[in-house]
């Protein structure tokens, strides 16, 4: 039996499907992401796994217990970092965790005596009797990742645990996040940072319109879903570039004033272009970003 | 809908929801206490000594004996209300509180349950406050007597508390409770004979007044004041507790809805 599981998954509201059939597994000790634009049904699946809201169809099964008929007890061993920070702001950070602990029947004395190891988990040591609104948002991001694991959780979910924070507080928490993988934890997170999945997901699932559009490891999704390599390339004359070689890149996009030419023949693509003055171009390896917007589409989704 | 609307599941787990909001309400506990005992304490002494010096006498006894009996209720009403819409919709609409406590391994249930006995207390307190100021000025017949008074003010508070969650379920913003307050709270206010005696309203004002909560607890609580046993005492303790599990149950099914959603 697998750690987590999903099958045939269902919500509606009004008349609008939001997720839409999925089915997940999750093995215990990987990091699972769950990536999908904006409204794709990442944070609805979240709230469906923790038993938060009523499937309309399908069965979850989360360590073991029927969800949502059992998701109480599943709750007991699981963490969970929400989207928004909902740290109690009248608390100081260890008041924040002795209160958290509590909802899960933690005694007083069990709380007292993880909590170092939780702020030392968290660097917050030093803050320890600081007021939450004197943090920054990577602390308080670093607070609620520690009150996530206060019930020492086998299992824990992230929803897009590095948006809003700056590039050092989000390399901070994929440390952290390592942290816990080492530990052997389970990790189910939810991302449109590319990077951060290619990171750190074993597996991950692209969403998009409450279903699953690609599953697999990053490296394997980009083997199969797109061309090794990208050239960028703008300036004067880029139509008549485009034009010229269509034989090379195998796909051949218009973004703005962007050609994106998705090819196996980096080299040969760029050589001409080296000694160019109108033309710029930025040749890179294809990524995760590159599948992400070759499945989803370039569309705005707000 | 309708599965929104099963029967509240009661159980110990509220504990740690109501230790949450004690522990908030120790840090500032001295301008809460202040609040609870000044604000209704310098009305019921000022119109107590002002117009109670014009009027000797009302309903039988000393008006600012009268005035207390009628604060005691005033102030349970309205602590409860404040508690349950301002602070209730702070944590559950503002700060999320209630979305990161249902994370853990507790429902719904658990967190409303917490709540509704934590503005109780709360409100208790304030009930309290004010009987403590009619002890000191000795503004009662039998201290043995107005000790029945403390049990009126815990099911004031279940009361109050199970009608304003009700409005805090269903609010979008805090300016909606001006609603609440100013088509139920402040009627009741002068309908229930707080400041003067029901009889001295015309009749159809006394009929609405009737089945208004405030004045069945104000008609248990001046007997017991004045040292005598209140008539019917069933009939206004089941009022009372009628308003509030009725409250407490169409409050519990909308906050499901809401948040569960």
């Amino acid at each position: 039996m697998s750690f987590l599981s999903a099958r045939g998954l269902r919500k509606r509201y009004g008349g609008q499907e939001v997720v839409a059939g999925i089915d997940l597994d999750v093995k215990r000790g990987e990091c699972f992401g769950l990536l999908g634009p904006n409204g794709a049904g990442k944070t609805t699946t979240l709230r469906l796994l923790l038993g938060l809201t009523e499937p309309d169809g399908g069965d979850i099964q989360v360590l073991d217990q029927p969800v949502p008929a059992k998701a109480r007890e599943a709750r007991i061993k699981v963490g969970v970092v929400p989207q928004f920070d909902n740290l109690d702001p009248d608390f100081s950070v260890r008041e924040n965790l002795v209160a958290y602990g509590r909802y899960f029947g933690l005694s007083d004395a069990e709380i007292t005596a993880r909590l170092p190891g939780l702020l030392e988990f968290a660097e917050l040591a030093h803050k320890a009797d600081a007021n939450i609104q004197t943090l920054s948002g990577g602390m308080k991001r670093r607070l609620t990742l520690a009150r996530a694991l206060v019930n020492d959780p086998d299992l824990i979910f992230l929803d897009e645990p590095t948006t809003g924070l700056d590039p050092q507080a989000r390399h901070m928490i994929w440390q952290r996040l390592r942290a816990l993988l080492n530990q052997g934890k389970t990790i189910v997170l939810t991302t449109h940072f590319m990077e951060e999945a290619e990171r750190l997901c074993d597996r991950l699932m692209i969403m998009d319109h409450g279903r699953i559009i690609a599953e697999g490891a990053p490296r394997q999704l980009i083997e199969s879903h797109i061309e090794p390599q990208v050239v960028e390339v703008y300036g004067e004359g880029l139509d008549a570039w485009g034009d010229g070689n269509g034989q090379l890149c195998e796909r051949l996009e218009r973004v703005g004033e962007t050609l994106f030419c998705y090819t196996h023949h980096g080299e040969a693509v760029t050589q001409p272009l080296c000694g160019q003055t109108e033309l710029r171009y930025l040749s890179r390896p294809a990524s995760l970003e590159d599948v992400f917007l070759k499945l989803t589409g370039r569309d705005m989704r707000d | 809908m309708l599965k929104y609307f099963a029967l509240p599941s009661l159980s110990l787990r509220f504990i740690p929801v109501w230790r949450r909001n004690f522990l908030v309400w120790k840090k500032l506990a001295i301008p809460a206490i202040l609040g609870n005992l000044a604000d209704p304490a310098f009305y019921m002494l000022g119109l107590g000594y002002g117009l109670g010096a014009l009027l000797p006498e009302v309903g039988g006894m000393k008006y600012l004996a009268f005035l207390a009996s009628g604060t005691v209720c005033y102030s349970t009403m309205n602590s409860a209300s404040f508690e349950a819409l301002y602070s209730g919709f702070s944590r559950m609409h503002v700060q999320k509180t209630w979305e990161a406590i249902l994370n853990a391994p507790l429902t719904l249930d658990d967190v409303l349950l917490g709540e509704l006995i934590w503005t109780i207390c709360k409100s208790l307190l304030s009930g309290l406050a004010i009987l403590v100021i009619v002890w000191a000025m000795g503004l009662y017949v039998s201290f043995a007597m107005t000790l029945w008074v403390i049990p009126v003010i815990l099911l004031m508070g279940f009361c109050f508390t199970g009608m304003a969650l009700v409005v805090n379920a269903v609010s979008p913003n805090y300016d909606f409770f001006m609603y609440y307050f100013t088509l139920v709270i402040t009627p009741m206010v002068l309908l229930c004979g707080v400041f003067y005696p029901v009889d001295q309203l015309p009749a159809f004002l006394r009929d609405v007044s009737a089945w208004l909560p405030l004045t069945h607890a104000i008609e248990m609580v001046r007997p017991l004041m004045q040292g005598k046993i209140p008539g019917g005492i069933l009939n206004h303790v089941l009022v009372l507790l009628a308003y509030g599990s009725v409250g407490y149950y169409i409050a519990l099914g909308l906050t499901r809805r809401r948040l569960l959603k």
